[in-house]
């Protein structure tokens, strides 16, 4: 692909690159984790060892050289986003390690060898999802290039999404949601590759047909509706989410790819009738996946009165409650709880093992450092020049948004329990690494929005053809 | 395009503020009831892994937590466990802790806002943080020969300092082996305590403070405390028939064993009380009237209200009294006359005190782990019932229950004792319970006692209580006042 068009040359007299302050804050996010590694280590073990050394060192390696790869690739990049991913996976890693450390310790008093660490696994993954991000930046110099291989890129989507539920229970189940492929020792959850992919497939697609989507027929309570036969790709998507829903028992990636597609379909329309529809259709979806799952129905008592549950099916989110509830505003302080009292806190439950330990505070340094990312992403979207990349940031940013709100929601009894990883915080390596290349493109995008006008090539793509003949709002 | 991203960009904001907003209420506002719910082991483990403080009588630590090697890291060891049971209580993991154990439990467990210097300088210094240590008022010799002489029975012995209110002694039997309910085996704990479930009577009923019996004769150093007061003597001449009337009933009442007081049916007060005169004393608390009666019985903290010490003590009482007939029962303490035997060393005490009652107190005080001292007890007047004089008098008639009454079996040699005894009618075919009350020595009071025996007597005479609770407040005193 090395065909794409390369960067065009910096001109004299442009405006700041940021990257020092992306260097500056990058040091602080790596000194805060290993900071934080070691009062773990400190407070659980009593002692400081060598291994605090190594992972210090590799952890900022990665981000050094993620740093330097964006200073060559794409100097223009918005310089936030990489220390938010930075600090987001460096406490991640050592909540992460804090787990492993209590795991150990449980199984020591019980006489058992400990379970094989996360942490250090979790760190291979950072380094595999470092070179997924070096990958993003050097082959799509320019993030609108990704546009023509959108129907391929669907192609790969729904097959990586296909290939769990094909699969035997035996090669993709993992307590009871079938969205693994599991191979010798190794496990990835296509579901999340599936995520980026069909992203910008949506985003070529709907630019593409956002004139024939935006055509209104009718009327009706003050908005236009959409003709009904363009209703036929929302009705796919509805019925991919369904599907998933069906056959992979995944309630939180159903709701994700659901979701992102209505609101890039609004972005792109910007008719809100659209998301009325699909509020009106995840509604039935819902409705219907209620009367006829059991796992569903499941979650939904769960979450009305958990406590009722507190010893079977509700037992995890009782338990991330008491975890929440003893951190409370401060925290116990990090290796001072006990969040592996929680099933599966290194993953899904992440959220509630920070909340304990580092508190109220920590739990809501978390969801703004989120909310940093998204909007960050989101400002990428107003800004940048061509709709094919203003669609894409905005989906990618808000795909963050949404499984941060999904994920969290369900940990704090906001909302359902689904199963998803909290993005770069949570254990697995194919979250992870995604997630990396998610954060790769938003900085491609930002590069080329942030980047001096003057160079740039009046190009005459069909992008930005001012087409928009038919541009009626809700407030017409 | 950037209108709806505008709009998205408000909307991922509202989400996010519901997110925070949800957080603050789990963590701030719920944070307290889901902290302390019974399934959230996270404070349990918590407590069980630092370092409870120790439980000291007398400079030794009686109650002590020694590191194991299990989950739960510090195991709750009890020396002399049955002994000190009623007043240290257990440390369970099941049932939770009981008696000092609960009451303390702050302290001990290190979370009390008087440790705050120390858990602060822990945080800084790393140190692992530790509770503070509980001073009992237990005297150990005191407290060893009331459990010692009270093996084989059912009932309580509680000893008092009539000068401060501290506790000297606090027994009661049967008792149990805190140890083997503060284990750490669930299953051993459940076993132990099915076996206390099934035990009659109940071993781990502290009968000293948690329940109240008729105390019988004993109750008649009120009666004989509010004569005093309104101008009697113990020379007094005071009516003492074989039988008397009840008022307004047909019924009668008769001495002990239906022997007869005085050949003249007078006798003077110090005389009545000596050997313990039912019809004098009925026929003197009918004259003085219910009123006063109650009054003095308040003074003596018999009113129907329990207080702590700081282990809850249940109310002594006097019940309702409907009739001059139920007056003369009540004045024999029978009836619905009630006393835990913990009041009924109060009684004692005051009168040993000139007349001044000292409130009751378990805690003299209060340690940092280090030792330090972060608080004393500071020893409160309770009341001030009588005056020294009907004290006086008091104790003069007292002495003369153990000199020549039915209270000899409560002699100390070379050391004066004053002393009541009380044999408590239950119901018919149960045998009655068994009451003293003393303080020695006479003229320099430094302990008060009072003894409970559950069902101890017999229909004959000599088992009353100066046959078998004598002999118990004895021991006590005896070993209190080291002779």
């Amino acid at each position: 692909m090395s065909v794409l068009a390369a960067a065009p040359p910096v001109p004299a007299g442009a405006p700041p690159t940021r990257r020092n302050t992306e260097l500056l804050m990058l040091a602080f996010a790596c000194l805060l984790t290993v900071g934080a590694q070691s009062i773990v280590d400190l407070t659980v073990t009593g002692s400081l060892t060598v291994e605090v050394a190594t992972f210090g060192a590799s952890f900022t390696a990665i981000w050094l050289v993620a740093h330097l790869v964006v200073r060559k690739l794409a100097p223009y990049a918005d310089p936030l986003l990489l220390p938010a991913t930075a600090l987001l996976c460096g406490l991640g890693l050592v909540v992460i390690h804090r787990l492993d450390l209590a795991e150990a310790a449980e199984a020591a008093l019980d006489g058992g060898s400990a379970p094989g660490a996360q942490a250090p696994t979790q760190l291979i993954w950072a380094l595999v999802g470092l070179v997924l991000f070096i990958a993003v930046l050097a082959i799509i110099r320019d993030h609108r290039a990704l546009a023509r291989y959108a129907y391929t890129l669907m192609f790969l989507g729904l097959i990586a999404l296909a290939i769990p539920a094909v699969l035997p229970s035996s090669l993709s189940e993992v307590n009871g949601a079938k969205l693994w492929i599991l191979l010798g020792g190794f496990s990835i959850q296509p579901g999340e590759f599936a995520k980026v992919a069909l992203i910008c497939f949506f985003a070529a697609y709907l630019v593409d047909k956002r004139d024939v989507l935006s055509l209104a027929s009718r009327r009706f309570l003050g908005l236009d509706f959409p003709r009904g036969r363009d209703l036929g790709p929302v009705i796919l998507a509805w019925a991919v989410s369904l599907l998933v829903l069906i056959f992979e028992r995944d309630l939180g990636s159903s709701l994700l790819i659901f979701g992102i597609f209505m609101v890039m379909l609004y972005v792109a329309t910007e008719r809100f009738s659209w998301v009325l529809i699909g509020l009106l259709m995840f509604v039935g979806g819902a409705y219907v996946a209620y009367q006829s799952f059991g796992h569903v129905r499941v979650r939904v008592d769960v979450w009305l009165d958990p406590f009722a549950y507190r010893d079977d099916e509700g037992f995890q989110i009782v338990q991330a409650l008491f975890g929440l509830g003893t951190g409370g505003l401060f925290g116990t302080g990090l290796g001072g709880g006990r969040p592996a009292t929680v099933p599966f806190a290194s993953t899904d439950f992440i959220a509630s093992a920070i909340g304990e330990e580092l508190g109220l505070f920590g739990l809501v340094a978390l969801i703004v450092l989120f909310l940093l990312i998204v909007e960050r992403g989101l400002r990428t979207a107003l800004v940048v020049r061509d709709s094919f990349g203003k669609l894409l940031a905005a989906g990618l940013a808000f795909t963050v948004a949404w499984q941060v709100f999904v994920v969290l929601g369900g940990v704090t009894k906001l909302i359902p329990l689904t199963g998803l990883t909290t993005p770069f915080v949570s254990y697995g390596g194919s979250s992870l690494v995604a997630n990396f290349a998610l954060i790769a493109l938003l900085m491609r995008i930002s590069d080329a929005a942030r980047r001096p006008a003057v160079v740039m090539t009046p190009k005459t793509d069909l992008f930005d053809a001012p087409t928009q003949i038919v541009k009626a709002t809700e407030h017409a | 395009m950037n209108a709806p991203v505008r709009k998205i960009a408000i909307a991922v904001l509202v989400l996010f503020t519901l997110l925070i907003v949800n957080a603050n209420v789990i963590q701030v506002f719920q944070a307290d009831s889901l902290r302390t719910d019974a399934g959230n082991t996270r404070v349990l483990i918590d407590e069980y892994s630092r370092q409870r403080g120790s439980i000291v009588v007398d400079g030794q630590p009686i109650v002590t937590s020694v590191p194991t090697d299990d989950a739960l890291q510090y195991l709750r060891q009890y020396a002399a466990g049955p002994v000190y049971a009623p007043a240290t209580g257990f440390y369970s993991l099941i049932y939770g802790p009981s008696a000092i154990e609960r009451t303390e439990n702050d302290l001990l467990a290190g979370s009390d806002d008087r440790l705050l210097v120390r858990q602060i300088t822990d945080l800084f210094t790393g140190r692992d943080p530790k509770g503070g240590n509980v001073l009992l008022t237990l005297n150990p010799a005191a407290q060893q020969a009331a459990f010692d002489a009270l093996q084989g029975v059912t009932g309580a012995a509680v000893a008092l300092d009539p000068r401060t209110g501290a506790i000297l002694a606090m027994a009661s039997t049967p008792s149990y082996d805190p140890n083997l309910l503060s284990s750490h085996e669930p299953s051993a704990i459940r076993e132990y305590a099915a076996q206390l479930d099934a035990a009659e009577p109940d071993p781990r009923l502290n009968r000293a403070t948690q329940d109240n019996f008729p105390p019988g004769s004993v109750f008649k150093t009120v009666i004989a405390a509010a004569a005093l007061s309104d101008g009697y003597t113990p020379e007094t001449m005071i009516p003492a028939p074989d039988v008397l009337e009840l008022p307004g009933t047909s019924a009668t009442l008769r001495n002990f064993g239906g022997s007869s007081c005085s050949g003249s049916g007078e006798q003077s007060m110090i005389d009545a009380l000596t050997i313990s005169c039912n019809t004098a004393f009925a026929q003197l608390g009918i004259t003085l009237g219910e009123e006063r009666v109650r009054e003095m019985a308040a003074g003596f903290g018999i009113a129907g209200e329990g207080f702590a010490i700081p282990l809850p003590v249940a109310p002594s009482l006097l019940g309702d009294i409907e009739s001059e007939a139920a007056l003369g029962q009540s004045s024999i303490g029978q009836r619905d006359v009630r006393l835990t035997p913990l009041n009924a060393a109060m009684i004692a005490s005051c009168i040993a005190n000139d007349g001044q009652l000292l409130a009751p107190y378990l805690v003299s005080g209060i340690q940092g782990p280090d030792l330090s001292v972060l608080d004393e007890a500071d020893p409160e007047v309770f009341s001030e019932p009588i005056s020294a004089d009907v004290a006086n008098d008091l104790t003069t008639m007292m002495v003369s229950v153990v000199e020549n009454g039915s209270g000899e079996a409560a002699q100390i040699e070379g050391i004066e004792v004053a002393g009541k005894t009380g044999t408590a009618e239950v119901a018919d075919g149960v045998n009655p319970h068994t009451w003293f009350i003393g303080f020695a020595p006479a003229d320099d009071p430094q302990i008060a006692v009072a003894v409970f025996v559950a069902n101890g007597g017999s229909s004959s005479s000599e088992q009353t209580g100066g046959a078998v609770s004598a002999p118990i407040g004895r021991a006590i005193m005896e070993a209190a006042l080291g002779s």
